[in-house]
This record gives C-alpha cells, sequence and structure tokens, in this order.
C-alpha cells in the first residue's frame, strides 16, 4: 500500500524533523516491508498557483494549433502566456506556473518570446507538476476546489513523499492508514488515538432490507441509504490528490468516497444505485448458471462457490470482490446504497482467484479485515457522501453474526524461551498491549488479540509480536554445537563421484528442465510398450507444447547441445544428472489432516501415492573430440567417446564394466552398446541414430549414453589388491577373427584360457585388408604373464600363451596369424 | 718393439727421451684444445691417447729396457699419460657442455603453440554450490536429506500449515500433475522435505535438504520456472531463534566472507512463527556505499526466509512440542550463485551454454 507522509501526521503526531525514509525505516524493522520510498517535488519550486482562464485566442498560423491564453492568477492584471493543450476553456481553473520557478527536473520557468508573443508563465499538466504520467492535457480543477493565486503545491500536495509497503498475507490491517498509524505510533513511542473511535453509526433500524443467506460466506453486513445525491458534485480535490498519491485513480465522488475510506480504516465499501437494487439486498452464493457483467465489462459465468450481493432480481455483485456494472453509480443516481461487509478471506480469495480478479476491497479482505469496522467506517463514508454530495442519510441496517473471538493463554516467560533473549515482562506487556491485545493477568495470561488482528492465534504469534516490537536485531547470535553427523549418504557420494569422473573426462555439466512434448520420443522411434512411454502430464505447464515430464535424460541434452552449436561451440560434450518420472499407474493419495501425525499405513499410503522418479546420469557429445591443429588433424568424437564415458561412471563405483552390442532406440542400431556393472544392465551408449539426428536437425555422429543410477547403485567396497613384484612376461600374439566377432568376446575368451596368471591383455591393433582374408580382421594383442610367486619360466610362458591362444580359437573361431 | 737388450741404453731410445714425451704431451693437449665437438675430440683421443698413439708406441718401449732403466722411463710415460688424461678429461668436459648447449638449442620449439585439444570439463556451478553448502553443514553435525521432486500435496502444503485456499496452491503458482485431483505436484520448495524428514526420523534433527523445485515463472533475467533451494531444519530441545540467528551468521560467513552477516526481519510464512526475512550485509560495499549497485545503498541484500517451526507444522509430522522446538531456513541456490559470482542474467545459468559453466571448474 502506498501513502503520503502528509496523510499519516494527521494519525500521529510524528514531530516535523522525522522523514519518510526513517518513518520507513521503522516500519521496516517491525516487520512491514517496505517497497520503495519516493520523494515528489523535492526540486520544484514556487510560485505555482491556482488561476482562471479569461481569455482563449487561436493561433493558426503554426504547424499545430497554439492558444494564446489570458488568466486571472489573482494578480490584478491578467497573465498572458502561450499554451498548446486543448482540454479547456475560458472559465476553467488551471494550476499557472509563474517565472522565476522550477518544475521538477530542473526545468527554470522564464518570461520568454515565443510563437511571436511573450509567454509570461505554463499552464501545466499532471506529468509536469510530477503528479503523475498523465499528459494528455492540462489539469482543469474542480470549480469551488480553490481561489485565485492559491498555491497549488500545497493544494495538490506536490511536495510530499510516499512510503509504498508490502503486505504480507498476515497483516491485513496494514492496508489502511488506521493500521499503518498504529505501527508508527508504537515505533516513535507516541500516543495512539484509533480514528474509529470518531465514527458511530446512527439511524440503525429495518427499513431498509438486508439478510446474510450464506453465514459461513459473511458474518456482517451493514447496509446505509443515502437519498438527496447529487451525482454532478465533484470530488474534493484534496481527496483526488490523496488518492492519486496512494496510486488510484479518482472516478467519481462516490466511488472516491469508497476508496478513501477504505484506505483511511481498511473497510471495502460498495456503493449501489439504490434505484438499481430491488427488494431486499443479501449475502448469498451463486446458482450454477448465473451471470454477472462485473465493473470491468466482463461478463462472468457464476459457480456455486462464488459469494454474491445480489437483489430480488439476481446478483449485483461479486462480494467484497467487484461490483457490477448494472447498478453502478451513475449520473442519473439520486440515491445511493452503501454496502460494508465483512466477508470470509478464504471465499473472497478463491472467488478473485477463480476469475482472476484481484481488486483492492480483495486484496484487503483476503488478508483479513476487523469485523468492528462495517458501522464506523459506514458513518465516515455517509459523512463525506453528505458532506461533498449534497446526500441526506436516511438509514442504516447492521446484520451482525459475528463469532466472538477466543482468548489465547499465554506464558509471559514463553517468548524469552523461544527466542533465546530475555523480554522483561513489562516489556511483553507493553508490546502487546500496543498491538492491541487485552491482557488478563494469572499465573498465565489469557490474550485477547484485537478486532484487527485476526492473524493472532497461538502463543507463538504474540511471540513474534513481542520479538518484532522489541526489535529483531536485539536478538543474539548464538552457535549451536551439540550435534553429530554421519556426513554424506553413500547414494550422495556416488553422485558427488560420478560428476567429477564425468566433467575430468571433458563433460560439462547442464541443468536442463525436465520438460517435454511426447512428438520427441515419436522422432527417437520409441515404441508403444518401451516404458518411457509411460509419460506424467503436467496440468498447468509453462509451454503447451512440453505438458509432459522427462522419462529420459537425452531430449534436454539434445536441446541444449543444439543451443551450444547454435552459438558456435565446435567441440560440445555435455552431462546431466537428474530425476526422471514415470506413470505406473496412481494410486489416489489419501486425505489426510493436520491436527496430528498421520500413522504409519497413512504415511506409507502417501509416500506410496507418489510416482517412481528413478535417478539418471547421460551425456552428449558432438563435432571434433580433439580440434584440428598444428599437431595434426582433428579426432571426431564418436560412439567410443560415449562407451569410454559410460565406462568410466562405471568403473568410478568400483563396478566391473562390460560393453555388449545392444539395439535400443534412440541409437544406432550397429553402433550402440549395453552397459553392464557386475554383470547387471544399466544403461546405454553409443552413437545416435542418423535418422534421429537428422529428425532433431543434430550434427552426424553425435554420440550419448544414459546411465539409471538406481540401478547402478553406490560405490563397491574396495579390497586393496594384491599384486606381483616378480618382472612380467610379455608376448604379443595376432588372430584372425571373422568381423562379426566382437573383440569383447575374443578378450574374454583370452582371459580365460590364460589362467591365473595372464595378467592384462591389451588390443594394439586392429587390421582388415590384404593378406587378411575379406570378412575377417586382424586382432593384435599384447598379453602381460606374471606369477606371485616366481618369475615365470619360457616354457610356462609359452603354455599359457598357448592356452589363451586355443580358447579364443574354440570360443571365436579365431586362428592364429603367423 | 725391440727385443729386450742388455746392454740397451736407455738413452738411446729415441721415445723414451724426456723431449720427445713433452713433445707427445704438448701435440696430445693441442689437439685436445683444438677440439670443437664431441666428434672431434673423439678423433683427438684415438690418435693421442688410443692405443696406437705416440705415448702407447713409447710405453711399448719401457718392456725392453733393462730392469734397471725400467722403473725410470716408466714414471717419465706415466707423468706424461697423466698429463694427457687430465688434458682429455678437461676438453671432453668443455665439448659435452657444449655439445649439449647445440643440442638444446636445436631441440628448441615454439613453447606458446596452442596445447589444448580437448576443452575442459566442469561441473555446474549450482552443483558445487550445493555441495559446498552441505559441506559447510555437515561440519557443523547435519545430514543431507533429499526427497523426490514430484511431490504429494499433503508434504507440500498441508503439512506445512498452508490451507486449502492459500493462493500459493493455485495453479497460477504450482505445477499440479494431470490428471485434476492427482493430489501430486512438483514441489514448489524444499520444505516438504522437512516433513518428510520428522515423519520418518526421531529427534534431534539436524539437516540441510538442497533440491531443485517448480513454480509457474516463465523465465527472465531473475525468474525461472525450476530453481534451486536449500534449505535447514533443526529440530532439539532448547533450540531458540537466537541459534537460528548464529546458525544463519555463520552459514553467511562461510559462503561470503568474513564480516557479512545477517539481519533478520520480520515477516510471515505459515510454517513459521515467529517468521523473518534473513537479509545478507551486502558482501561488495559492507554497508558503506550508499550508491552500491549490489545493495542499492541499503547496506542489506534479501537473501531468504526463515523462523522457528510453527508447532502446527511440528503436531502434523509427529513431534512432541512439549519437549522439541525447532528453526528452519531457506535460501535460493540461483539467488545465492548471483550474489557470489555476479551472474547478472538467471538464464545464463539456466541455458547451459558451456562457456557459462566451464568458468567454474570442480568447485566454487
Amino acid at each position: 500500500m502506498k501513502f503520503p507522509l502528509s496523510w499519516l501526521r494527521e494519525f500521529v503526531a510524528l514531530p516535523s524533523s522525522v522523514t519518510a525514509d526513517q518513518v520507513a525505516d521503522a516500519l521496516l524493522r517491525q516487520g512491514l516491508e517496505v517497497e520503495s520510498v519516493s520523494h515528489l517535488g523535492q526540486d520544484l519550486v514556487g510560485p505555482v498557483v491556482v488561476a482562471r482562464v479569461l481569455t482563449v485566442e487561436v493561433l493558426t498560423e503554426f504547424k499545430k494549433p497554439i492558444r494564446w491564453v489570458s488568466v486571472d492568477a489573482g494578480e490584478g492584471e491578467p497573465r498572458w502566456m502561450i499554451c498548446g493543450a486543448q482540454n479547456f476553456v475560458p472559465g476553467d481553473l488551471v494550476v499557472v506556473v509563474k517565472p522565476g520557478a522550477t518544475l521538477p527536473g530542473g526545468f527554470a520557468i522564464t518570461a520568454r518570446e515565443t510563437y511571436g508573443h511573450t509567454s509570461n508563465g505554463m499552464i501545466c499538466s499532471s506529468k509536469e507538476l510530477g503528479l503523475g504520467e498523465d499528459h494528455s492535457g492540462i489539469i482543469v480543477l474542480p470549480e469551488g476546489s480553490a481561489n485565485l493565486g492559491d498555491d497549488a503545491i500545497a493544494l495538490l500536495g506536490l511536495q510530499d513523499s510516499v512510503v509504498d509497503l508490502a503486505v504480507t498475507p498476515d497483516r491485513g490491517y496494514a492496508l489502511s492508514m488506521r493500521g499503518i498509524a498504529r505501527e508508527v505510533a508504537t515505533a516513535f513511542s507516541l500516543e495512539f488515538k484509533d480514528p474509529v473511535s470518531k465514527y458511530s453509526l446512527a439511524k440503525i433500524g429495518t427499513s431498509i432490507k438486508a439478510e446474510i443467506n450464506d453465514t459461513t460466506g459473511a458474518d456482517r453486513l451493514v447496509l446505509s441509504s443515502v437519498s438527496g445525491w447529487d451525482s454532478a458534485a465533484p470530488s474534493p480535490l484534496w481527496m483526488q490528490t490523496r488518492l492519486t498519491l496512494c496510486g488510484m485513480r479518482p472516478i467519481s465522488l462516490a466511488v472516491d468516497v469508497t476508496n478513501y475510506v477504505m484506505l483511511e480504516l481498511g473497510q471495502p465499501l460498495h456503493a449501489f444505485d439504490a434505484q438499481k437494487v430491488h427488494g431486499t439486498l443479501r449475502v448469498r452464493r451463486a446458482v450454477s448458471g448465473e451471470k454477472l457483467e462485473t465493473l470491468d465489462h466482463v461478463k462472468r459465468p457464476l459457480i456455486s462457490d462464488d459469494l454474491l450481493i445480489a437483489d430480488d432480481q439476481g446478483p449485483l455483485a461479486l462480494a467484497g470482490t467487484m461490483g457490477g456494472l448494472e447498478s453502478e453509480i451513475s449520473d442519473s443516481t439520486s440515491s445511493i446504497l452503501l454496502e460494508a461487509a465483512h466477508f470470509s478471506p478464504t471465499t473472497v480469495g478463491r472467488m478473485s482467484r477463480r476469475h482472476k480478479l484481484s481488486s483492492e476491497a480483495s486484496r484487503r479482505l483476503e488478508r483479513g479485515v476487523d469485523h468492528n469496522l462495517p458501522p464506523a467506517a459506514s458513518a465516515r463514508a455517509i459523512s463525506l457522501l453528505c458532506e461533498f454530495g449534497g446526500g441526506v442519510h436516511n438509514t442504516s441496517i447492521d446484520v451482525d453474526n459475528r463469532r466472538i473471538q477466543g482468548s489465547i493463554n499465554f506464558d509471559p516467560q514463553y517468548a524469552s524461551r523461544l527466542v533465546g533473549y530475555s523480554y522483561s515482562i513489562e516489556s511483553v506487556e507493553s508490546h502487546l498491549r500496543s498491538v492491541g491485545c487485552e491482557i488478563s493477568k494469572g499465573e498465565k495470561w489469557a490474550i485477547t488479540p484485537p478486532s484487527w488482528r485476526p492473524d493472532l492465534t497461538i502463543s507463538e504469534d504474540l511471540v513474534e509480536e513481542v520479538a518484532r516490537l522489541e526489535g529483531y536485531e536485539k536478538i543474539p547470535s548464538v552457535m549451536l554445537t551439540q550435534s553429530s553427523s554421519r556426513g554424506l549418504t553413500a547414494v550422495q557420494r556416488a553422485r558427488r563421484n560420478i560428476g567429477r569422473t564425468l566433467a575430468s573426462h571433458d563433460f560439462v555439466e547442464v541443468l536442463n528442465y525436465p520438460f517435454h512434448g511426447s512428438e520427441i520420443l515419436d522422432s527417437f522411434g520409441v515404441e508403444k510398450n518401451d516404458s518411457r512411454r509411460n509419460l506424467i502430464a503436467l496440468i498447468n505447464p509453462i509451454s503447451e507444447e512440453e505438458p509432459f515430464l522427462r522419462s529420459t535424460l537425452l531430449p534436454g541434452l539434445f536441446a541444449t547441445l543444439k543451443r551450444n552449436i547454435g552459438r558456435g561451440a565446435k567441440q560440445v560434450a555435455l552431462f546431466e544428472m537428474g530425476s526422471l518420472f514415470f506413470d505406473e499407474g496412481f494410486t489416489k493419495s489419501p486425505t489426510i489432516g493436520v491436527d496430528k501425525a498421520p500413522t504409519s499405513a497413512e504415511l506409507t499410503a502417501l509416500m506410496g501415492s507418489i510416482p517412481r522418479q528413478p535417478q539418471s546420469v547421460a551425456g552428449v557429445l558432438a563435432g571434433a573430440r580433439e580440434s584440428e591443429g598444428w599437431q595434426g588433424k582433428s579426432l571426431p568424437s564418436s560412439w567410443s567417446d560415449a562407451v569410454a564415458a559410460a565406462s568410466a561412471v562405471v568403473e568410478s563405483l568400483g563396478a566391473r564394466v562390460e560393453v555388449r552390442s545392444a539395439e535400443m532406440t534412440p541409437w544406432h542400431p550397429g553402433r550402440g552398446a549395453a552397459i553392464y556393472a557386475d554383470g547387471d544392465l544399466v544403461g546405454y551408449a553409443g552413437e545416435i541414430h542418423p535418422r534421429v539426428l537428422k529428425n532433431l536437425d543434430l550434427p552426424t555422429r553425435t554420440s550419448a549414453f544414459e546411465i539409471d543410477l538406481d540401478r547402478l547403485g553406490v560405490a563397491r567396497p574396495v579390497h586393496a589388491p594384491i599384486f606381483s613384484i616378480q618382472p612380467p612376461a610379455i608376448q604379443d600374439i595376432a588372430l584372425i577373427v571373422a568381423e562379426t566377432v566382437a573383440t569383447g568376446e575374443v578378450v574374454e575368451a583370452l582371459v580365460a584360457g590364460g589362467g591365473a596368471e595372464l595378467e592384462q591383455v591389451e588390443l594394439f591393433d586392429r587390421y582388415a585388408g590384404e593378406p587378411i582374408p575379406d570378412g575377417s580382421v586382424s586382432l593384435a594383442f599384447t598379453l602381460t604373464f606374471r606369477a606371485h610367486d616366481r618369475t615365470l619360466t619360457g616354457d610356462e610362458v609359452a603354455a599359457m600363451r598357448s592356452a589363451a591362444v586355443s580358447e579364443a580359437i574354440s570360443r571365436c573361431g579365431a586362428t592364429l596369424r603367423g | 718393439m725391440s727385443a729386450p737388450n742388455k746392454s740397451y741404453d736407455p738413452v738411446e731410445v729415441a721415445t723414451l727421451k724426456v723431449e720427445y714425451l713433452r713433445g707427445v704431451v704438448a701435440d696430445a693437449v693441442a689437439a685436445f684444445v683444438a677440439a670443437s665437438n664431441g666428434e672431434a675430440l673423439k678423433d683427438a683421443r684415438i690418435a693421442h691417447a688410443g692405443d696406437r698413439s705416440p705415448l702407447s708406441l713409447a710405453n711399448r718401449e719401457i718392456g725392453a729396457l733393462p730392469p734397471a732403466a725400467k722403473a725410470e722411463a716408466g714414471k717419465r710415460v706415466a707423468a706424461a699419460r697423466q698429463e694427457i688424461n687430465q688434458a682429455l678429461a678437461d676438453a671432453q668436459e668443455r665439448v659435452d657442455v657444449a655439445d649439449e648447449a647445440r643440442v638444446v638449442q636445436e631441440e628448441r620449439v615454439d613453447v606458446t603453440l596452442p596445447v589444448k585439444r580437448r576443452p575442459v570439463g566442469a561441473r555446474h556451478p549450482l552443483t558445487t554450490l550445493r555441495e559446498r553448502i552441505a559441506d559447510l553443514f555437515i561440519g557443523m553435525g547435519y545430514e543431507v536429506a533429499e526427497g523426490p521432486e514430484l511431490e504429494n500435496e499433503w508434504f507440500n502444503f498441508d503439512a506445512l500449515n498452508i490451507g486449502v485456499d492459500h493462493p500459493a496452491r493455485s495453479t497460477a503458482d504450482t505445477f499440479y500433475i494431470a490428471p485434476e485431483g492427482s493430489g501430486l505436484v512438483m514441489r514448489t520448495h524444499t520444505s516438504p522435505v522437512q516433513a518428510r524428514t520428522m515423519l520418518t526420523q526421531q529427534p534431534p534433527i539436524y539437516v540441510i535438504c538442497p533440491g531443485r523445485t517448480y513454480r509457474t515463472d516463465e523465465l527472465d533475467a531473475t525468474h525461472t520456472p525450476v530453481f534451486g533451494q536449500v534449505e535447514g531444519l533443526v529440530i532439539d530441545r532448547g533450540v531458540t531463534m537466537a541459534h537460528l540467528k548464529g546458525t544463519l551468521d555463520h552459514f553467511a560467513t562461510s559462503m561470503f566472507g568474513e564480516g557479512i552477516v545477517t539481519r533478520l526481519r520480520p515477516s510471515f510464512f505459515p510454517f513459521t512463527e515467529p517468521s523473518a526475512e534473513v537479509d545478507l550485509k551486502c558482501f561488495r560495499c559492507k554497508g558503506a556505499d550508499s550508491a552500491c549497485r549490489t545493495c542499492g545503498g541499503q547496506g542489506w541484500i534479501e537473501w531468504g526466509g526463515c523462523g522457528m517451526v510453527n508447532p502446527k507444522v511440528l503436531v502434523a509430522c509427529g513431534i512432541d512440542t512439549s519437549e522439541f522446538s525447532g528453526f528452519a531456513f531457506g535460501m535460493g541456490l540461483e539467488r545465492t550463485l548471483m550474489f557470489r559470482h555476479g551472474v547478472t542474467d538467471m538464464r545464463d545459468i539456466v541455458e547451459g551454454d558451456v562457456r557459462f559453466t566451464s568458468a567454474f571448474g570442480m568447485e566454487v
């Protein structure tokens, strides 16, 4: 809420030396967040005065119409000036700035020659005076609102400070001058006299009819009738000025008065044209199918949860949210029905959200308005309507179903215990009283919170009041020291380990949004019965094209890969670790209260209602793995880099990796591998299918891997290796096998045949071509043999080598090359 | 070689004469000195110190001398050999140094040639920031708690005293999971992990919960629908707001440096009472610059929210409020990263441009 300091001063006797910034600081300390403090007209220097337009001569010889105007600024002599604005006629009251003055922005006014005349001043628009952005024309003041020559700076509030508060949902009272003034008075230890005490509603009777039909939606309704209304009467200038400074637009006297009283006291009010209200005015729920056209010219279909102000003929207004167009005050209105009510905060909140209609009224009602306010606020509004609109207050009716507010059983020591700071009993009492609480002292205190603080319901609420008014800065800073920790879990350590492993393999981590469309899986060629098709959808996605939660990390990685390439990157390797989401059939989650902990059965049901969200790690890479340069040609990234990275992930946890040829979308059927950890399938790696790359417009030979981290598990315990210090015996062999034989199988055979002393098998060459027969390849291996207890003899090594080769021959159809 | 001859007069053996040996030494030394590299010195060594060198030939003559003369002649030859060897050693050392200097000169390369053929990998700074925060709190006796990103409304809202009509539950703020009425949402904060932890562990509880959270904001320079939070929760006997303040101060100082403490400002959250906003002392100007661009001259920057856990939350999560109290706090990870590293646009954190991430390497 925005408010000018000048208005605040009417409620609190702030010393004149106190600035708006000091007020803002004090409010901030007490928990009212200050959005901004603006100082208006700081560089404005008068004279700026009220004047009446005497004559207007239009000068036509220029490109645009220019007016040569004389005004009476109360100086005896007419004052002449040039003006470009068109929105005034002789007789209008305007604001004139005289030579010698300086307008906001440092714009100095002098008598100057222009359009062939000497212009002795300027007629001002709102924007020129720093009042707002309205530059559509000059200000025309209401007739009778000022005398000629009056200082317009004071009249229009041109020099003031405006504080803008962001009010949290628990502090509805601070959306009024009444509530803000109370806080400021407390902050500066000044006396506060509640303005509400000045107003009491007279003439309460039953000659107008009002009812509350829905007692859950409203507990108080005050309706007043004002007749003899002059619909042409303007709002007084000071009221318009304050509304403007508070960020509201002056509209008409009736609307301005209801807004003004709302800003002043906090009570939303609504004025109906009495002639448009038929029979009894009532608060009721809507009947499904009813419609209402609201003041914003939107025809709204209503549902049965909507709370209405209605008459015998139908809906008049969305209660506490927005009035209806039909019963709006108009130029022909001569009598008014003024409504002030206390509606249920949740009902209003629901309704305003449903209709996407957040009004000044609904914002206040949603946060909680004082249920004692409707009569006093009605009295205040009626007096303003009568004073400025010539009306007569006929009668009012007060339908009152208020519930008695209970008291809180409060231990006055509790504040000190909970906060960890010693508050004196006296300060606890004085803070609670300054908030407006009534205290009945016993061993424990019975605290009755004030009617404007519906947020105070438990002891902790009272502790917060004590702590904030004493000042949060008093709370000492004390370290807790007694806890002990077991550190990270095995799963958490595994994730770190994998992240570091991939980064040290030159992959860059990204964190993509987990949203995508279903057509990406079509482009992948994912089959209908693939579990990745069990997508979970959002009801309200950010983008209608991406309503699903990811079941694989690859779509996000591909998109980010493309973005990087689009931005000029030539060598990109990316990885991501995160959650996947699978729809495996929903179990309806149970309805569980919060007044006690769920039973273990309920807790199990709650936990069980949540879909499976396995953790996954995936990577993509494209472009050169090593760039071209003086050292040689570039080394393109390939399926082997993806397999290497996937293997590194598995091995980083101490698991034994196995790579087997496999077909899986979206990988290339001949260049994809299944990755096994200690014999369990954990993921896939290799080059992406060329058709997928084409569909997605990705670089050729883009490769990727994805590994299910839940399946991979955590780091295996490491048993220290026992290694031989005997000299190794090295044997090179070359085997010719059919090219369809997987190298991995040949290695497995050599290992199996070589026996315990075969320490290592390394492929050092793979060759196809003359003299190797077509359809075959030559695989050259270095075999390292070593025993633990002795140096192997030549005969022993030869026998082992021969055993290894024999196994490869028998398992893989290999022949030993010459 | 001459045959032994008893009447042999050593004075008559020309090659054993003092003058001759002096000449041999002088020739050798001159040759060694003249050798400018290893190759030349090798030739000179063979010529002047080899098996067929004048000195070796002279040495052979000694055998033919009468015994009485052998000793004298042997001394002369040995002295000459020593002189030659010394000169050879000196020369060898000289040419070795010269040769080495030449070789390293010839092997010179341009070390300013680009040597990096692979872009370097990196971890996302949000990940490493999370880890750093986790490590800090582990050091303070906390453990790292985690929970699912797709969460039941009960954990995300109900248990945290966020009633069914609370605005945060609207589809304008929260992602809901189809079908309508599933009771499932993308968690809007990491606070449901609090509820899960309290329901599955006995106090005392000291946990830090970093994680991914979701709200229906469009991506712009300061917002992202998917963001990171870190939440802290302590439930123990006699826990006070002063402990909360102490913890936050320690956190702030550890993340932003000495002297960077926190300020608590009264605020409102449904799950804490009393509640506070956590402001961070401006780490740029430390409150000393009224024109500071980081804090707008306020001296403080909004960092997160905190408070004493609302007893309604404790009750819903099965904590005995007569015995235990607790505090909780939460911060945005992106915001923390932006502060700490001068990130000015949220999109840089989100979009995955490798140039952004690579700058952070393996640690923040």
